[in-house]
């Protein structure tokens, strides 16, 4: 039991898996713990991935890296919608409903095929740390692991407190333990620890809802998946529900707010403002009447209906009476209340980029435990780390995603260069260069990436590259092609909807008026056959050619600070030219680049302006 | 190395008769052709390194602005290591200006304070202890530049660009609110609704830039006032700071009748210096406007230099006076110290920031020393408006942000998605910011929370 591991990841939440599955994949002898072995990859909330827009950009930039999550939702989605049609391609979004046990199951079952991975029960409640660095972990039995490097992926757990109404008491996720000890092992390692809470909604049977009284949501007709590598077969779907509160609703919630934790003050920590509560959207938005509520399944194996937008710690009669309130829902049973639950979390100002700890050496970090919310925000750092703790190990440069190459890179440059004073969850106003972080070309962003770190295999990376080579033949192409302005064509031109033709233009510019389509383009030319996947990215290229190219001069721009790089031990104290709070900024959070060091807030252009003349001597020191 | 080129007026403004306007980078030569027609009708492209050239600077009309030399240096062997172009006009503030102003229209960007320099040391002319003592130029402007961004901008025209940011962001959050939470019930910004408002944002900014040209131009410098009571040696300190007969220096009082302006470079640092007329109770009339000008000037001033008289008795008018300049970033110079003293600097508040000297005698060292040690503290700002540097910076800026408005206007005019309308948006949207130095994207996510209803 006790042998020596080389990566030895503890917790088995959506961070765990993805970490624990890189760093065997890698091949690192690697051993995940968790609790409990039959909550692996548990959807603790909502059953759903994706969703906002950015959640989905985050699963297939995973999935291009030789992540799981992306197959895993696509082997197990009950109903699957692209949302944001309308509003442009870099923000379409991809939302799935999973039948929560597949999830976990099959997920549970890709760790325990995993060669150079085991998978074991257990509780950690301490790291063992010599002279600054993780030599293992030990168990709640007194059993002392050894590890090289260790990753806590520990979600919610950490001093974990539920709060249901007046009650309050310990535990990670409504039934489960907390882990108290671990988190005063950290305290005590001298790590600096705040507190955040989450909520979660009450669930209800599904043959106690009254179906005619909701609209029904029905999944989207075209397959569509989250992995590149997903077959696109047709399969049936579940219905989701919509409904919305009424005058009831509001009214027991407002006659009741002093029974809501956000008044009786039994919750501290502070949640994230993007998932309120019942209780908050009414107490904040007075004028607001009603509120739309989603009803949607848990999965084949289970009654359970999950009721999105009724989030709340209420007292249980509560809950009950704002449920009954809802159309649909008269009479429904209540099978699990809403709860919220607060947990510890580590100020991510002490985690690096490549989410190594900077206290200690060989322990890494991904998910709730660096302050972020979500199933795919922790994902997204769970891979990074099982890479990062492998190639540490391995002796290989670390992997830093950049900001202009993924959400992956907004999402750990945010935390650990900004910090967050709410559990973080990724948008794509986040990011600078939205146009160019497609979720439809994160294969041609990130699978090359994922091809050198050695998660993408030579098949699937020579399918990238094909992909890349014809969509640049295919615009060259047509490019090439002259349409002259005949009289059929003048006339088809118009007939399709878009204007005259005065001179002769390339295909190219036909494609770029906004009312045509590539397959418009048949009337004027033989098209080749090409794949719908060719066919979007020729679309999108070309359509937005202006503004991709726009935002390319940007990340050129962008790159050239982050070029500048800046050593670990460089000494802002000794820099004059530095104004003390800038300094004090620079010393804690350690940037590794310029571009890092001015997106610092308190650090100002000028203190740029004197980083760059310094750090360009010492570069040149460096050389010469 | 850099694939843009930078220009800026090279001389200090205020002095000299000689004004330079350098252009540094690939089209430097592209751009001085532009603006330049040799009395031979030589192109400054065909001109060996190190050549002048005589001829006229020719504005978009094609009206003579100035006759000027231009002076070519190309690559590597020039101060930044780019080609390089010099003009050099006749001075006068509105003529240098104008030629800047008309190099930046064909491309050139405003340069960043230092940047040159910046750009020798990368570029490797210089090494980096010759850098070094540009470091602090770098850093007082820099930080100068942006406060001024903040403070100059009081009054109308700053109201006018945040009314504008305003708009601006209040159409930005509603796109980013319905794009990042699809689910939520959001509703859609009606394109129709759109086009109005940008219609209407458009004309606000054209309105302020055919401003800018008749702006009037105004000397860079943070506004510093000499005062004292007289006979003190406010004009000796002026002078020996200026190094210069300007202001008249006599034993009787009232003889500095009007306010005398100065700019001078301090350690890189431009101060525009004004001596008052000494302050004290009078009958004078002509001497009183002269008083009243000048506590109106204290007022006004960023940073004050208060000169006492170590050898005469402390009067009322002294106390007064100590009391008007409380309020500001000041020095209190203690003069005349070579004489008997005739009182104790304890008297003085205790915080204040005191050098005792004497103007005839001593080195001026610890007086300039303070002075820079005041403004390197970051206590003394500049609240005056309108630097020529920062100007046209404005101007520079806000052209930009017409351009990306436009591109959102055609944006949405083409019926493309509102992702695409929010590039162009947001361009303009940090254009305005950078002239108010207020940045955006990290406030954008609580606008959207104090706007909408999100969640589930």
């Amino acid at each position: 039991m006790s042998s020596n591991y080389q990566v030895i990841v503890v917790g088995a939440g959506h961070a765990g898996c993805e970490a624990a599955l890189a760093a065997a994949r890698l091949g690192c002898k690697t051993l995940i713990i968790t609790m409990n072995l039959d909550t692996i990859a548990q959807l603790s909330c909502n059953p759903a991935i994706g969703g906002p827009a950015a959640k989905s950009h985050l699963v297939r930039e995973i999935d291009a890296l030789g992540g799981e999550m992306g197959k895993v939702i696509d082997q197990s989605f009950l109903n699957i919608r692209m949302l944001n049609l309308s509003r442009g391609p870099a923000v379409h979004a991809l939302r799935a409903q999973a039948d929560k046990r597949k999830y976990t199951a099959i997920m549970s079952l890709t760790l325990q095929s995993q060669e150079n991975l085991h998978v074991r029960q257990g509780t950690v409640t301490e790291l063992v740390v010599e002279d600054g660095q993780v030599r293992g972990v030990k168990l709640k039995s007194g059993v002392i692991i050894p590890g090289e490097r260790v990753i806590l992926a520990t979600g919610t757990f950490l001093g974990g407190m539920i709060v249901i109404g007046d009650a309050r008491y310990p535990g990670g996720r409504e039934g489960e333990p907390s882990a108290d000890q671990l988190s005063r092992n950290l305290s005590d390692l001298g790590f600096k620890l705040s507190r955040f809470q989450t909520a979660t909604p009450p669930r209800v049977h599904a043959d106690s809802v009254d179906y005619t009284k909701l609209t029904e949501q029905p999944g989207s007709e075209r397959p569509i998946r989250f992995s590149f590598d997903s077959p696109l077969n047709q399969r049936e779907q579940m219905p989701c529900w919509y409904t919305r509160t009424t005058d009831e609703t509001i009214r027991v919630v407002r006659e009741n707010l002093e029974h809501s934790p956000i008044k009786t003050g039994a919750v501290s920590g502070k949640g994230p403002r993007f998932c309120p509560s019942i209780d908050r959207k009414v107490l904040r938005f007075p004028d607001k009447l009603d509120h739309q509520i989603f009803l949607e399944p848990e999965g084949e194996y289970t009654k359970e209906i999950y009721c999105l937008g009724l989030t709340t710690a209420m007292p249980e009669h509560l809950q009950k009476l704002v449920v009954r309130s809802i159309p649909g829902l008269e009479n429904a049973q209540i099978m699990r209340v809403g709860y919220a639950v607060e947990y510890d979390f580590i100020i991510p100002s002490q985690v690096k980029p490549t989410l190594e700890s900077k206290l200690i050496s060989g322990l890494f970090s991904a998910g709730q435990i660096n302050g972020t919310s979500g199933y795919e925000e922790a994902a997204a750092q769970g891979i990074i780390a099982g890479i990062n703790a492998a190639h540490s190990i391995l002796g290989r440069e670390p992997v830093i995603i950049s900001r202009a190459q993924g959400y992956i890179g907004v999402l750990i440059d945010d935390l650990v260069t900004k910090g967050t004073d709410e559990p973080y969850r990724m948008t794509t106003s986040r990011a600078e260069y939205r146009l160019l972080l497609r979720q439809d070309n994160a294969d041609l962003r990130l699978r090359p990436l994922g091809y050198k770190i050695g998660l993408i295999d030579q098949k699937r990376y020579q399918k990238v590259v094909d992909k890349e080579n014809k969509i640049k033949e295919t615009l060259a192409w047509l490019e090439s092609v002259q349409v002259s302005p005949t009289k059929e064509v003048r006339e088809k031109l118009i007939s399709l909807g878009s204007g005259d033709l005065k001179k002769a233009v390339t295909l190219h510019e036909i494609l770029q008026r906004p009312e045509l389509s590539f397959a418009d383009l048949a009337h004027f030319t033989t098209l080749p056959d090409l794949e719908p996947q060719i066919i979007e990215q020729v679309e999108i290229e070309c359509k937005f050619k202006g503004y991709i190219e726009r935002q390319v001069r940007q990340v050129e721009e962008f790159n050239r600070l982050e070029a500048i790089k800046i050593p670990q031990d460089f000494d802002y104290e000794k820099v004059t030219g530095l104004r003390l709070e800038a300094r004090e900024k620079l010393q804690t959070i350690k940037p590794t680049s310029l571009g890092q060091a001015a997106r610092i807030q308190g650090v100002s252009p000028g203190d740029i302006g004197v980083l760059m003349v310094l750090l360009k001597g010492e570069n040149k020191d460096v050389s010469a | 190395m850099y694939n843009d080129t930078i220009a800026a007026i090279a001389t200090p403004l205020g002095e000299g008769g000689i004004g330079i306007v350098r252009l540094s980078g690939p089209d430097a030569l592209k751009i001085g052709d532009q603006v330049f027609r040799a009395k031979q009708n030589k192109k400054l492209k065909n001109l060996p390194t190190y050549t002048l050239a005589y001829g006229k600077i020719i504005d978009r009309d094609q009206k003579v602005v100035d006759e000027v030399i231009a002076a070519v240096m190309l690559k590597p062997k020039s101060y930044t290591g780019e080609d390089v172009v010099e003009l050099q006009c006749h001075g006068g503030i509105v003529v240098i200006q104008k030629i800047l102003d008309l190099v930046l229209s064909y491309g050139a960007r405003l340069a960043e304070p230092g940047e040159f320099t910046k750009r020798a040391f990368l570029n490797g002319r210089i090494d980096l202890s010759q850098a070094e003592a540009v470091i602090d130029v770098i850093r007082s402007k820099t930080e100068l530049s942006l406060d001024l961004a903040v403070q100059q901008l009081e009054g109308s025209l700053s109201n006018r660009i945040q009314e504008m940011r305003e708009k601006l962001y209040d159409i930005i959050v509603r796109i980013e609110a319905s794009i990042d939470f699809p689910e939520d019930d959001i509703p859609d910004v009606e394109y129709s609704e759109m086009k109005e408002i940008l219609a209407d944002i458009h004309q606000d900014i054209t309105r302020l830039l055919a401003t800018a040209d008749s702006g009037k131009v105004l000397r860079e410098g943070l506004k510093t006032v000499i005062t004292g009571k007289p006979n003190v040696g406010k004009s000796s300190l002026l002078n020996r700071l200026l190094n210069e007969n300007r202001a008249l220096v006599t034993d009787i009082p009232g003889t500095t009748r009007d306010v005398i302006e100065e700019v001078l470079n301090l350690q890189g640092i431009p101060l525009r210096l004004l001596d008052t007329a000494g302050i004290r109770e009078s009958d004078d009339l002509v001497e009183q406007m002269g008083v009243e000008r000048a506590i109106q000037l204290i007022d006004e001033a960023d940073l004050v230099l208060h000169v006492l008289d170590a050898s005469s008795e402390l009067t009322e008018d002294d106390f007064s006076l100590l009391e008007k300049t409380a309020k500001k970033q000041r020095v209190l110079i203690v003069n005349k110290i070579d004489l008997p003293e005739k009182w104790s600097i304890d008297v003085l508040p205790q915080d204040a920031k005191i050098v005792k000297t004497s103007l005839v005698r001593d080195s001026l060292d610890p007086v300039i020393d303070t002075i820079i040690g005041l403004i390197k503290s970051g206590y003394v700002q500049q609240k005056q408006e309108g630097a020529i540097i920062t100007r046209s910076r404005h101007k520079q800026l806000l052209s930009l942000a017409l351009a990306d408005l436009e591109q959102a206007q055609e944006t949405l005019s083409n019926n493309l998605p509102v992702d695409l309308i929010a590039i162009g948006l947001q361009g303009a949207l940090e254009h305005l910011g950078e002239i108010t130095g207020e940045t955006v994207r990290d406030n954008m996510i609580d606008r959207i929370f104090e706007q909408f209803c999100i969640g589930k």
